[in-house]
């Protein structure tokens, strides 16, 4: 009896159940390796995989860097002292770091001023990377070019001061006639600047000191990786209001302007620019007047300017298709003129949407300037591959020196890439 | 009481050109001609000049002449005395040689590291992460050089295969690595139609045979759709599509007598295979990997854009998962992935022309470079030249609008 009773006796904690801990597979460091690692077989059979993988490149480059010698001066010497073990020479990045950063010409005891140059450019670029900055910092941005010019080429200071006082006296020109008209302004300032450029030529060569106060450089003693970040920068700032020119000319209604626009950008987008800068290299010079001596520097520069201010118009040309019809309209509805319109609604908005582009483009552009090292000019790869390969002590060295290139360009690119990333997520004012 | 007066009629006046928007325009316009047909004067003008005082002209006589060099590396016949022409054409066959192969390698290497990068492993993950970002972020000339020295300064010499005890062998008898190339076994046909000089034609048959194939699987596979449609079952057609492709073309191989050349030492270097030269191969493996790092990245943003509600409705259908992904997310991620897929692969024809850096013998090498040091033809080489790429741009991009129009979102 009493034992059907008993069951029928509803039974009732009154007290909790103490808090048993997880079981072991469901917590902590078991879990996240159940979940990530060994989630199924072929999950764990990727996972030895790719531990194998990283096993193979470990286990051959860290014996390689960390037994690495450092301070002999030929490749002999490094055999010597290595005995047989593995181990890098990297005495050849610590002889020749200053022609690999340099160059082979440029005078040694002037590297202090690329390497002020470079600095004063953090300074410079900052304000334009970084818009938290105060706006005041963008005088010294304007000013940077001439600054790093005189820097780097040295020769007499009336240069750059009067390039810079033909830049001011566009300015002047134009800030007084835009109110009238942007064409005016714009054409009237380009005139002004041309002007006194011209007779300030006259100037300069009249009053050149005998001996300027930073001695001259020639640019063929450029070369090293100053080359490549001298040219990368140069290349994407010239090519930047290139690009816009030439994208808004794509978009125009006037069929000639537009034509030109389109011909320029397919022409150039089609070809390599290892072609370009064989046109650099031996037909542009065709094309300059007979007593003009161009140095084969600029030409280089107007080439890849030319290059890269094609794709980044293209780029541009996508921000502004993305832009809905609306913006357009309402700017003209408001009775803005086409200047006022670009200026103050569809660029404001179409170069935000393009700024990961444009930075993707600056990031080719500043890997390809490694290709000028094909027409013999000695940047950072044609140094590798030029003198310090060709050397007597050093012939042999590769990997420590391809290493080094892949690594500087890689600690810049991935850094500009990740500024890029961010700048994306400052910008993104919608959908939040 | 009030008049309405037209506005002024006729009077022309000249400021109307600049602030009349019915004739800026064309003014503009007007402006822009004249500045071009000014500059491009100037520029025909300082040509002009430069040429008469080099004594030199514009001619493409050159083309015709000896070109007097050695390439290491045809497809088609060559020797130093055939013309300059014809040197040109062994570029343009190389660069579209290599511009293929590295075309085909860098899709594999893409689609398979985007995928992997969307794996659910971590590992996996972040390895191809690695991949992607360390690639993408070095020159494609710092790669191509790196393999170049890796197949000449690290490859053993053919010596080294010499001898009872060799310090180096060749894998599985078939494939000699050497620093002068690797050498591989080739094909050739015994029985061959036209003997030596008809051996063109044999592959032109077996390639026929293929594209036959192809077009016999895909009716196949219509009529199945057919009657899947008609019946709603769906006929097997795996062992049959197996054949078509198998079939036919083992049976010609038979009839040709398809043999292999297999290399061996002779004396001082390998005999007999195929060779690959060190620069096609540096070349090739470099734009591989360099540009499947890029590819990946398409293929990833093109897996993510599908929407996941893509995914739950086909699965919420009965679905299996296999069949959602080649029959709802991949048709949709493939039109994203395609279009720039097709410009890497232009970029991959573009930058085939750093083979100059490693010696291959493209378009830029041949004409770009040895004729045009040797003849002095610095401006007909390089128009060439360039003619030559914006040609092959011109053409993947007529192809990709094509393609674009056929996938376009079929809307109202």
């Amino acid at each position: 009896m009493s034992d059907t009773h008993a069951q029928s006796v509803a039974f009732v904690r009154d007290t909790a159940i103490p808090a048993a801990p997880a079981p072991a597979n469901e917590t902590g460091p078991v879990k996240w390796l159940r979940e990530n690692l060994f989630a199924t077989w072929a999950n764990a059979l990727l996972t030895v995989a790719a531990l194998f993988v990283i096993y193979l490149i470990l286990s051959s480059t860290l014996p390689w860097i960390l037994g690495g010698v450092w301070t002999t001066t030929s490749l002999a010497e490094c055999r010597e002292v290595l005995a047989g073990q593995t181990g890098a020479c990297f005495s050849v990045l610590a002889e020749r770091w200053n022609q690999l950063l340099f160059g082979f010409k440029y005078p040694s005891e002037l590297y202090w001023r690329p390497i002020l140059a470079l600095v004063l450019l953090f300074i410079a670029a900052a304000p334009v990377l970084f818009f938290d900055l105060p706006r005041k910092l963008l005088i010294f941005t304007a000013l940077y070019p001439f600054i790093a010019f005189w820097l780097i080429w040295g020769g007499s200071i009336l240069v750059p001061i009067v390039a810079l006082l033909g830049v001011v006296g566009g300015y002047l020109v134009y800030s007084r006639f835009v109110a009238q008209s942007f064409a005016t302004g714009f054409f009237g300032g380009i005139v002004a600047a041309l002007i006194i450029w011209y007779i300030g030529g006259f100037i300069t060569e009249a009053l050149a000191p005998a001996n300027p106060m930073l001695t001259a450089v020639p640019s063929r003693d450029l070369g090293g990786f100053m080359l490549n970040l001298m040219l990368g920068v140069t290349c994407v700032s010239l090519s930047i209001p290139l690009g816009i020119a030439l994208a808004l000319g794509r978009q125009s209604s006037m069929p000639l302007i537009k034509g030109i626009c389109v011909i320029f950008i397919e022409f150039i987008r089609g070809v390599p620019l290892i072609t370009l800068l064989f046109v650099a290299s031996v037909m542009l010079a065709y094309f300059f007047p007979p007593e003009a001596n161009v140095d084969l520097f600029l030409r280089v520069v107007i080439m890849i300017t030319m290059f890269s201010s094609a794709y980044i118009a293209e780029v541009i040309r996508g921000g502004l298709a993305a832009l809905p019809k609306g913006q357009y309209e309402a700017a003209d509805s408001l009775g803005l003129e086409y200047a006022q319109a670009m200026r103050l609604i569809i660029l404001p908005q179409a170069l935000k949407i393009s700024i990961p582009g444009i930075v993707n483009i600056a990031v080719g552009l500043f890997k390809d300037t490694t290709l000028v090292s094909v027409i013999s000019m000695f940047d950072l790869v044609g140094m590798i591959r030029g003198p310090i390969l060709a050397s007597t002590e050093w012939n042999g060295v590769y990997w420590e020196l391809l290493g080094f290139a892949a690594l500087l360009f890689f600690v810049v690119c991935y850094g500009i890439s990740q500024y890029s990333q961010w700048l994306e997520r400052r910008l993104a004012t919608d959908h939040r | 009481m009030t008049t309405i007066t037209d506005p002024p009629k006729g009077e022309f006046r000249l400021s109307m050109l600049l602030y009349d928007t019915r004739y800026r325009s064309m003014t503009l316009q007007v402006i822009a001609a004249l500045v071009l047909a000014l500059s491009l004067a100037y520029l025909y003008r300082n040509l002009a000049t430069n040429l008469a005082e080099a004594g030199l002209n514009i001619s493409f006589e050159f083309l015709g002449s000896p070109a007097g060099y050695d390439i290491n590396q045809t497809l088609i016949e060559y020797n130093s005395q055939s013309s300059n022409f014809r040197a040109a054409i062994v570029g343009i066959l190389n660069t579209l040689l290599v511009a293929f192969l590295a075309c085909v390698t860098a899709t594999v290497f893409g689609v398979l590291a985007g995928v992997l990068r969307l794996s659910n492993n971590w590992l996996v993950r972040k390895l191809m992460a690695v991949y992607v970002e360390v690639f993408r972020n070095i020159p494609v000339l710092i790669w191509i050089i790196i393999i170049f020295t890796i197949m000449t300064a690290v490859m053993p010499s053919p010596s080294a295969f010499r001898g009872d005890d060799p310090d180096s062998s060749m894998l599985f008898d078939l494939f000699a690595f050497t620093n002068r190339g690797v050498y591989v076994p080739g094909p050739y046909f015994t029985r061959g139609i036209g003997g030596e000089e008809g051996s063109i034609i044999n592959w032109l048959l077996v390639i026929a045979v293929l594209v036959g194939s192809f077009f016999a699987t895909r009716a196949m596979t219509h009529r199945a759709n057919n009657i899947q449609e008609k019946t709603g079952v769906r006929p097997k057609t795996l062992w049959i599509n197996l054949a078509i492709w198998f079939v036919p073309i083992i049976l010609l191989c038979l009839v040709l007598g398809l043999a292999w050349d297999i290399p061996e030492l002779k004396g001082f270097n390998f005999g007999g295979g195929l060779k690959v030269g060190g620069p096609l191969i540096a070349l090739w493996f470099a734009l591989s990997i360099y540009t499947g790092a890029f590819i990946a990245e398409n293929v990833r943003a093109g897996i993510q854009s599908v929407s996941k509600g893509q995914t739950e409705a086909a699965s919420a259908l009965g679905i299996r998962p296999r069949r959602v992904m080649s029959l709802v997310v991949l048709p949709q991620a493939l039109r994203v992935i395609i279009p720039p897929l097709i410009s890497q692969y232009l970029n991959i024809t573009k930058n085939s022309s750093l083979a100059i850096a490693v010696g291959y013998a493209d378009i830029t090498a041949t004409l770009g470079g040895i004729t045009l040091n040797q003849t002095g033809r610095a401006i007909e080489c390089v128009l060439l030249l360039m003619l030559f790429y914006l040609v092959i741009s011109l053409l993947i991009s007529a192809g990709m609008n094509v393609y674009n129009n056929a996938i376009k979102l079929k809307e109202r």
